[in-house]
């Protein structure tokens, strides 16, 4: 097929062509001070200019001091994502001119990135798929700048320098992403990554992790890449997905029409569901990179990266496997589990609160009630693995109801109390004794002898009106299922 | 007058200073009233700060009254008056870098040189004037006026430091600061008879210094005597956290410990000193050459061994450096742009518009060339073929000093510049010309190494300064063969000379240095 698809070519462009996609995320890292000077990272919701300093204003005389912690984290990110680390990295000045760059320059990383040549795996509806990523690098953030309109009718822009020099993580992909939903899912791994090993909260929405994506189509079997379109602003995960997938048939549509792509930057408006062009690339931007001189080389020594991969937390593909393999947990549950830190945490301090609980029950505690209560709020919320290790053993044993159960976590997730307290102040006791059980069907069976005689003519629905009177006597803390069988037990017993 | 103050040497100041027979406050008053009264031809003087000195001079009062009798535990320069070159950021007081792109800036925030220098209790007396962003041998590219030389009023100081070595030769302060990206400490040194020094990159830190050349760019001392000189660096050297370049190798106390003239003269026997035969450049001046090689011969006489040596790459020193230096200096300077501080110019309707404009006015034509050159030397496709390469030639010129060192020499002797003190104007239309009185002085910050320029007798009735160079970290070896030097020529009859044109300050209707410069200017644009 020649690379120029005809209208009359009446199947799916899926079919004719293929979308190359490379992915870059800019991810803020969790550092408490800034990139290069000693500023607090904790300007969220602070009043504008108010985390700033010489450094980070870019003032005559003012010289950037690296912060080790975000070394760290982006050698960490390199470690997780089984990267290669330089012997030695340094910083190199990207220069260009803009209002929000203080200095004329960003400090970033062009030829030695602190990690490349990595790689991440990750679940899709076709299966597993292998991300190339070519490099992580260690940047500065820019100012916000915010656009207003004066007292007296112009139109303005503001600078925040708050943000001016915060530590940023670029992770940039190889072109090796074909779909959408690979995108997406890649995107969706990555952010678990980094919030796993504590890099980044990577939160989407508040800017924590930007992506972008470069995407462009070629003719199914032809090698050449087709002209590369950038495609910002997706704020979720699913901004990402729906982008994407708009721009493949952008794309297909605009060749089939016969139109020349360009380079061009394209946002993503979530309120047109739709990609539109933000600019032209009329021009490659000339950055004049050059090393910093302000920043002497940084050494890596190897048992400081030793140091680092010694500490580092389980990743989420060895969990998902070990969930797996050692406590026979399905794919479903062992991925919805290891998809979600807290949910992992949840998990692991309720298992090593109390060993003798069953994994699979566990796991269902968490997949199931946590996970519906903490989407229902909305937002985290707080569950000591001790009481919750406690609950799920008092329905284990039978010493409360399963729905009672419910009742307790919530109480406990509102208040902070610990369960044995919340079930004896309620009186959710289940009566399991069977002495005290048989006690009780005696007394219902005797005040009730027209339902006996009812189930001895072969109404076998006495036998629930039975149940519930023993249940209503004892206000609900009998173990049903015992009631039951003793129920059941008495009636059948032969009439003396 | 003999008893005036002013021309003391600073450790005696400070030795005065702590017997009590002066105050800190009358010392500083001599310098000031002298400075204020004789600038107008010598525009040396950006800022006196007259109120803040005087303060600064009362607390020092303190300071050694309280402490008087534990003398040895006070610091060096406690009370004494020193000049800061208009680069190095002082809280809440101008910095102007001698640009109109910083009127109006004041820093918010004290250089760690200044907070050392407060440290040590010296009295700041103000602000000196400086060629544009340091770019500049002559201080006639400063935004605000030349500054003339002490020695002959229609000369030149050199500079960049023009400003810092005209105030110290002309006794408006015992000290000063200067900075040195390929040569400005101690060719203006050289050019108006005093001492500057150079340390070796790291040793002094650039925070709150006002960037030229990063990879380049060191702070250091201006006195009249070695002893002086590095007393100053005692103070201000040292690694700081916030300059990441700066280095953690400690410095010696014996800079504040120099030996007297018989100890000093002693010290030279045996010492291994280098002639590196390329620093005898074509267009040097014959009295200027005489002086060097008759330093030599008394350096002999006192028993140090003086051998012919090369530095091979040398020749490649200047073109290298104008690659390196603007190419940083692009970058460096891309902050002025009118958005947070500074004159902003334009209507504040179209951003690019803006920077145009802003930039346009508030940068002169030297800054701008050397941002261009810079520019153009970072650029794709030129990358490779400029900055690379000269970073490649930069490590060359770095390793033939190497192999000296290797070799055992204490030190390299060559002139610190090719001439005396040129004319007001003389090499403003060409400025190759002007590029060429760092050739001997640019290979050493190229190499990142010390390097000291000291007094050397006259020619033509003008200063000629010796040049030291020595292995990194050496500053104190430095300051020992210079202070030998000072003591074998001690008797010499122009130690004895003030500069000549110092009584023509004093004559109210005397030219300013601008007024000098004017007709020249004129041909020179």
């Amino acid at each position: 097929m020649s690379a120029s698809a005809t209208v009359a070519d009446r199947r799916d462009p899926r079919e004719r062509f293929e979308a190359v996609i490379g992915i870059e995320v800019h991810c803020q890292l969790r550092t408490v001070s800034k990139m290069f000077c000693a500023c607090s990272t904790a300007y969220d919701g602070a009043a504008p200019n108010s985390h700033v300093c010489p450094v980070c204003l870019g003032l005559p005389g003012a010289l950037p001091v690296i912060n080790r912690q975000a070394v760290e984290y982006v050698l960490m990110t390199g470690l997780a994502i089984q990267g290669t680390t330089p012997a030695a990295t340094r910083w190199d000045r990207k220069n260009y001119f803009y209002p929000d760059l203080p200095k004329g320059y960003q400090i970033s990383q062009l030829d030695l990135p602190l990690a490349s040549a990595g790689r991440l795996t990750v679940t899709t509806s076709d299966g597993p798929f292998t991300v190339g990523i070519t490099r992580a690098h260690l940047e500065e953030d820019t100012a916000k700048l915010v656009h207003a309109t004066a007292a007296d009718g112009r139109r303005i822009s503001l600078i925040d320098f708050n943000r001016s020099g915060a530590p940023l993580m670029e992770i940039v992909t190889e072109p090796d992403i074909r779909t959408a939903e690979q995108a997406r899912r890649y995107a969706e791994e990555l952010q678990l990554l980094l919030r796993t090993i504590g890099a980044s909260d990577a939160d989407m929405e508040r800017g924590q992790m930007r992506v972008e994506a470069n995407v462009s189509l070629r003719s199914r079997g032809t090698e050449p890449f087709g002209t590369r379109v950038e495609v910002k602003n997706m704020n979720s995960f699913r901004a990402v997905e729906r982008a994407i997938d708009f721009e493949i048939e952008r794309q297909a549509a605009a060749i089939d029409a016969g139109e020349t792509l360009i380079l061009e930057t394209r946002g993503w408006s979530e309120e047109r569901d739709a990609t539109y062009r933000m600019r032209a690339k009329e021009t490659s931007d000339d950055y004049r990179y050059f090393p910093e001189p302000d920043l002497p080389p940084l050494h890596l020594d190897p048992a400081w990266l030793e140091r680092l991969r010694s500490a580092m937390p389980e990743l989420p593909a060895g969990r998902r496997a070990r969930y797996q393999k050692e406590i026979g947990l399905s794919e479903y549950d062992a991925s919805v589990l290891a998809a979600d830190p807290d949910a992992t945490a949840l998990f692991e301090g309720a298992r090593a609160a109390n060993p003798s609980l069953a994994a699979k029950t566990v796991a269902n505690w968490v997949t199931g009630e946590y996970l519906r209560l903490r989407n229902a709020a909305g937002e985290a919320v707080r569950v000591d693995p001790v009481q919750f290790a406690a609950i799920i053993g008092a329905v284990e044993d039978r010493s409360i109801s399963r729905t009672n159960a419910k009742q307790v976590l919530e109480a406990h997730i509102e208040t902070g109390r610990p369960a044995a307290e919340i079930i004896a102040e309620r009186g959710y006791r289940q009566i399991s004794d069977t002495g005290a059980v048989a006690d009780a069907v005696e007394a219902a069976l005797a005040a009730n002898s027209t339902a006996v005689a009812d189930y001895r003519a072969g109404k076998d629905q006495a036998v629930g009106f039975l149940v519930g009177q023993v249940m209503k006597a004892t206000r609900g803390q009998a173990d049903a299922a015992l009631v039951g069988t003793e129920v059941r037990r008495r009636l059948d017993e032969p009439v003396e | 007058m003999t008893s005036d103050v002013t021309r003391l040497p600073a450790h005696e100041m400070a030795a005065r200073l702590r017997a009590g027979d002066l105050s800190s406050r009358e010392l500083a008053v001599a310098h000031l009233d002298l400075a204020e009264r004789q600038d107008r031809g010598l525009n040396a003087w950006l800022t006196i700060d007259r109120e803040r000195a005087l303060a600064e001079a009362d607390a020092a009062d303190v300071r050694l009254a309280a402490r008087r009798t534990m003398e040895d535990e006070l610091p060096a320069l406690l009370g004494v008056p020193v000049a800061l070159k208009d680069l190095v950021s002082v809280k809440g007081g101008q910095c102007t870098a001698g640009s109109h792109i910083l009127e109006g800036y004041r820093a918010p925030y004290d250089a760690y040189i200044t907070e050392r220098l407060r440290d040590a209790g010296a009295v700041i007396l103000g602000k000196t004037n400086m060629d544009e962003f340091a770019m500049g041998s002559s201080t006639e590219h400063s935004a605000f006026g030349p500054t003339a030389n002490p020695w002959d009023l229609e000369r030149v100081p050199g500079g960049s430091s023009g400003g810092s070595a005209a105030v110290v030769a002309a006794f408006h302060a015992p000290l000063a600061i200067g900075t040195d990206t390929g040569g400005s400490i101690r060719q203006p040194a050289a050019l108006t008879g005093i001492v500057g020094l150079k340390p070796t990159y790291g040793r002094v830190s650039r925070y709150g210094i006002v960037a030229f050349a990063s990879s380049l760019d060191q702070i250091g001392p201006f006195a009249r005597n070695v002893r002086d000189a590095a007393a100053l660096l005692h103070a201000i050297a040292g690694r700081d956290e916030r300059d990441s370049t700066s280095s953690p190798v400690p410095v010696p106390d014996v800079l504040l410990h120099l030996p007297d003239d018989d100890d000093a003269a002693n010290g030279l026997r045996g010492k291994r000193l280098g002639l590196p035969r390329e620093y005898f450049v074509a267009g040097m001046e014959p009295g200027v050459e005489a002086r060097i090689r008759e330093a030599v011969t008394a350096l002999e006489g006192a028993g140090a061994i003086v051998e012919d040596v090369s530095l091979p790459h040398t020749e490649y020193g200047l073109a290298t450096y104008y690659i390196v230096a603007p190419a940083e200096a692009s970058a460096n300077l891309a902050r002025y742009d009118g958005i947070r501080f500074g004159p902003r110019r334009g209507a504040g309707q179209d951003v690019l518009a803006d920077y145009l404009a802003t930039r346009g006015a508030g940068f002169g034509p030297e800054v701008k060339r050397r941002i261009m050159l810079g520019t153009y030397a970072l650029s794709a496709g030129y990358y490779d073929a400029f900055y690379l390469k000269a970073q490649k030639v930069r490590t060359l010129i770095k390793a033939d000093f190497d192999a000296l060192w290797a070799q055992g020499f204490d030190a390299l002797v060559a002139p610190t510049s090719p001439t005396v003190a040129f004319r007001l104007g003389a090499r403003l239309a060409d400025p190759v010309s002007m590029y060429l009185s760092d050739a001997c002085t640019l290979p050493v910050n190229m190499a990142g190494l010390p390097g000291i320029s000291i007094p050397a007798g006259l020619s033509e009735g003008l200063p000629v300064g010796l040049q030291l160079i020595g292995a990194p970290w050496s500053e104190a070896g430095l300051f020992g063969l210079a202070r030998g030097y000072e003591a074998i020529t001690a008797d010499a009859d122009w130690r004895t000379l003030e500069p000549a044109d110092l009584p023509a300050l004093d004559v109210p209707s005397t030219p300013t240095p601008a007024d000098r410069l004017a007709p020249h200017a004129a041909v020179a644009r």
